[in-house]
């Protein structure tokens, strides 16, 4: 049977307090956080996090045979974003990797291709949403990403969840837009689209439990994401699914990830599904959708090694809500005296593909020792052209030493940096991120992320740092 | 493999050194023409009685065209080249090295860097052209060599106010030291507090931690041993130069731990067997060295052989290294007071060996221990940053060995 083989999700470390927003811009009280992307992350490196969540069991990145990556936030046009997601993985080269971006409802075109495709099909789902200021679209919606890998048949992988029936509805409506380039989307009176939602979702819904032969009182995880949220409500309240079988949205603590939401909350449920039970994802937006997964046995074995509830439980306290306009790039604050930090050049960063976007090291065959970044000759034996590559994006190290850059140039100063001596050999000078000042003492340890450390001159630069390994979050396979 | 040193076989004849500071109304090839007028005239000679010319700069010229069109040379062989932070002192090195293979009989070494011209916080137009893929993260010079400090405090059990504490030290010592030279850039004393309570620059280090952006040139004289007396009586001899460019696997090893620059230890013990030196710090008059921030002032008194590893600290609180110490180190205020100038430092390094050896440091920084009948000077230059870096060492004298 074919089904989910995989999955993973990612929620960024920091979060803004909604009361902060409130207390600066003199707006009604709000409760709750949202979750929010750092200065150096965008949809492209989230991408690369949930995936490396979701592909961190031996054997998955082989498997796969198609890439999808579906954002309503690109972070480039022309260019596509999921090639950069493919190098982070390593994935062969044949392995096709497109964009499906512009729409939050590529989330849902994503993971429904990747479930229907006759070959292995990782659908990664990422979105940073932003607002103006003061708006609801700022307060209420949140950054992450959110991966799955669906497959199963014929390849070995065990099978986390079937796919048991999908359906989807399209509709043309004029509910929610936004021009290229425009800060936020534009969304006409909510209560238009709210009964035209809810029987859209009703046609899906009832569409795929026929094809399965279920009945709503199967559902025992009715999980419902869009970004009309009062649409969603009268979704999960009405559908005839049994009550205790609605699950809250993540909103409160998160914020709502727009593409990514149906992956993030799929997730969530995913983490902590019993076997042998059904979950109807309905997914609002031009339409609606609906997959029908009931979990198999092998899921409690193999469920992602850092579940939704604790990277939420993980967030760092909230920043201020003046340091988050300035990494969205709404407060424009002075520079330091430096010159501007200089784009990578295009030839050298292709020729060093494994390294930049892989952190794949190399290592001596004659005397063992590590080298990051890859050298020709050995540092130790003095070897040359003896080596073979050493990935290193799952090995965590120790700080030997750091300190705190209050003069470089960062979006988000001071630059915290440390020298991480990895677990195994090999050492490695890079910036800490997701971190205080306090972070960086010697002897804490760390894990590698990839991040786009900055843009310049209109590139991204995509690059691996290191951040501090948190209590709350599972050890071990470092994924 | 073997390297044979030139002890005695030159001698530095002339000096030129302007002074180091914000020259808003002067260029580069202003400060060229002043440092090499200065020296031509401390030799009792012409330009045109110089046969070759070792120019040292970093981001303020490239070719010998840097030197020869603002001076008008006529038709001279001018090298120019650079070293990263030993720019200076590699110019040195080539010009001795010239005149004592015979090629030439007078060669000068100029060094010059104007960096305020910029505008930027701190050194500019030093970004080495790396992968050219931008995984390094290039930090800035303060934060480099910052991670010097929580290394040394960690491996020698100091608290981390203790260790601030030493570097404080350190600073205000080479303030002191400046302020009684009119060549500095910074010309007055700073209280210990004013250094420690400074606005922090990067790790440990404050304003005050670290070396100022100025502008600068110096420039020697070099010619054979046997003919310095024609030119003066009291020249310079060469007793050792040494440099090495290190293997730079220090961010690659783990075994680097960050409280030496193993680059200079390397370029240190070469330099004291060409000199025949085998304790420093009893035998040296005094040493300047490269203080570009605190910490490496105080890990450089270890690997230079002026304290026992792990000691320096102590020697420093002490004040081994003050102008009145057993060894006086940055007499003339170092590149705390001097700023740093790429190109130009490494000469104005030995621009002090040449006064004070000679007796012509004014009289409130004249080191005792030349007087006291010792008659050797250190200068000591790097560049790069803990891990990775390159270092000179020379050792100049008064006397020629018998």
């Amino acid at each position: 049977m074919a089904g989910l083989i995989a999955y993973g999700a990612y929620v960024p470390y920091h979060r803004l307090a909604r009361a902060d927003i409130a207390a600066t811009l003199g707006t009604p009280p709000a409760r709750g956080t949202r979750a929010v992307a750092g200065y150096d992350e965008d949809t492209t490196s989230m991408a690369v996090e949930a995936a490396r969540s979701a592909l961190a069991r031996d054997g998955l990145r082989t498997r796969v045979g198609q890439l999808f990556l579906a954002t309503a936030a690109p972070a480039y046009l022309d260019k596509t974003n999921a090639t950069a997601v493919h190098a982070a993985l390593g994935l062969d080269p044949h392995v096709l990797a497109v964009d499906m971006a512009g729409s939050v409802r590529s989330g849902l075109g994503a993971l429904v291709t990747a479930a229907r495709s006759p070959v292995p099909t990782l659908a990664v789902l990422s979105d940073l949403r932003t607002g103006l200021p003061g708006g609801a679209e700022e307060s209420t919606g949140g950054d992450g990403a959110a991966a799955f890998a669906f497959g199963g048949h014929r390849n070995g992988a065990p099978v986390l969840a079937e796919l048991l029936a999908h359906d989807t509805v399209s509709d043309e409506i004029l509910d929610r837009w936004r021009l290229p380039g425009a800060p936020a989307s534009r969304v006409w009176e909510e209560r238009f689209a709210e009964e035209i939602y809810v029987s859209l979702a009703d046609k899906a819904l009832t569409a795929a439990l026929d094809q399965a032969g279920l009945d709503r009182g199967a559902i025992d995880h009715l999980v419902v994401s869009g970004l009309h949220a009062r649409a969603c409500a009268t979704v999960r309240r009405t559908s005839g699914v049994r009550p205790e079988a609605a699950t809250a949205d993540l909103t409160a603590a998160i914020g709502n990830a727009g593409t990514a939401q149906p992956g993030l909350l799929l997730a969530d449920v995913l983490d902590r599904a019993e076997p042998g039970r059904i979950i109807a994802l309905v997914v609002l937006g031009d339409g609606a959708g609906v997959l029908l997964l009931r979990t198999t046995d092998a899921l409690p074995a193999h469920r992602a090694a850092r579940p939704v509830a604790a990277q939420i439980a993980a967030g760092g306290a909230p920043m201020p809500y003046a340091t988050y306009l300035s990494w969205r790039g709404l407060l424009d604050r002075e520079p330091p005296r430096r010159p501007d930090p200089e784009p990578p050049y295009a030839p050298p960063a292709h020729r060093r593909n494994s390294w930049k976007y892989g952190f794949v090291a190399s290592r001596c065959e004659k005397c063992g020792t590590r080298h990051l970044p890859p050298d020709r000759v050995c540092v130790s034996c003095r070897s040359v052209d003896a080596m073979t590559d050493e990935p290193m994006e799952q090995v965590r190290g120790t700080v030997a030493t750091f300190t705190v850059d209050r003069l470089a140039h960062t979006p988000s100063p001071p630059m915290l940096v440390v020298v991480v001596d990895y677990d195994g050999g090999g050492r490695f000078r890079c910036q800490l991120t997701d971190a205080t000042e306090a972070d960086a003492v010697i002897g804490a340890r760390v894990e590698m992320t990839f991040r786009r450390t900055v843009t310049a001159a209109g590139v991204h630069n995509y690059f691996w740092k290191a951040r501090p390994v948190r209590t709350g979050e599972t050890e071990g396979t470092g994924a | 493999m073997s390297s044979h040193g030139i002890r005695d076989r030159v001698a530095i004849v002339g000096m030129g050194c302007t002074p180091f500071g914000e020259h808003w109304g002067r260029s580069a090839d202003d400060l060229l023409v002043d440092a090499v007028g200065e020296a031509v005239t401390s030799a009792g000679i012409t330009l045109d009685d110089i046969d070759a010319f070792w120019l040292g700069t970093q981001a303020s010229g490239v070719s010998g065209l840097t030197l020869s069109r603002p001076l008008h040379l006529p038709y001279k062989p001018v090298t120019r080249l650079e070293n990263m932070c030993a720019t200076g002192s590699e110019a040195l090195r080539n010009a001795c090295y010239a005149v004592a293979s015979g090629a030439y009989d007078v060669a000068m070494a100029v060094g010059v860097e104007k960096l305020k011209d910029s505008g930027m916080s701190g050194l500019s137009g030093t970004s080495m052209p790396g992968a050219g893929d931008d995984s390094r993260g290039e930090i800035t010079a303060p934060a480099n060599f910052s991670l010097l400090a929580p290394a040394y405090a960690a491996k020698y059990g100091l608290a981390e106010e203790e260790l601030k504490d030493v570097i404080t030290r350190i600073a205000w010592k080479n303030h002191v030291n400046g302020a009684r030279n009119p060549r500095a850039q910074f010309r007055k004393e700073v209280p210990l507090e004013r250094i420690r309570s400074a606005p922090i620059v990067a790790g440990m280090l404050g304003v005050f931690d670290c070396s100022g952006v100025s502008d600068g040139s110096a420039a020697a004289i070099v010619v054979r041993a046997e003919d310095a007396y024609r030119y003066t009586d009291k020249p310079i001899f060469v007793k050792a130069l040494s440099f090495v460019a290190g293997p730079a696997d220090g961010l690659l090893d783990p075994d680097y731990d960050f409280t030496t620059f193993p680059e200079v230890v390397v370029s240190a013990q070469e330099a004291y067997r060409q000199a025949g030196i085998t304790d420093p710090r009893a035998e040296l008059a005094l040493a300047e060295v490269h203080d570009c921030f605190t910490p490496t002032e105080l890990v450089l008194m270890e690997d230079l052989g002026f304290s026992e590893r792990g000691q320096a600290w102590k020697d420093v609180t002490s004040g081994a290294f003050d102008l009145d110490g057993s060894l006086p180190v940055n007499p003339d205020g170092g590149l705390k007071a001097f700023g740093h100038p790429i190109g130009a430092s490494g000469l104005r390094m030995m621009f002090e060996a040449w006064l004070q050896l000679r007796g012509e440091a004014p009289p409130e920084r004249t080191v005792a221990s030349v007087a006291e009948g010792r008659t050797l000077a250190l200068t000591h230059n790097l560049g790069g940053g803990p891990g990775e870096c390159v270092s000179f060492v020379s050792v100049v004298g008064s006397e020629l060995t018998d």
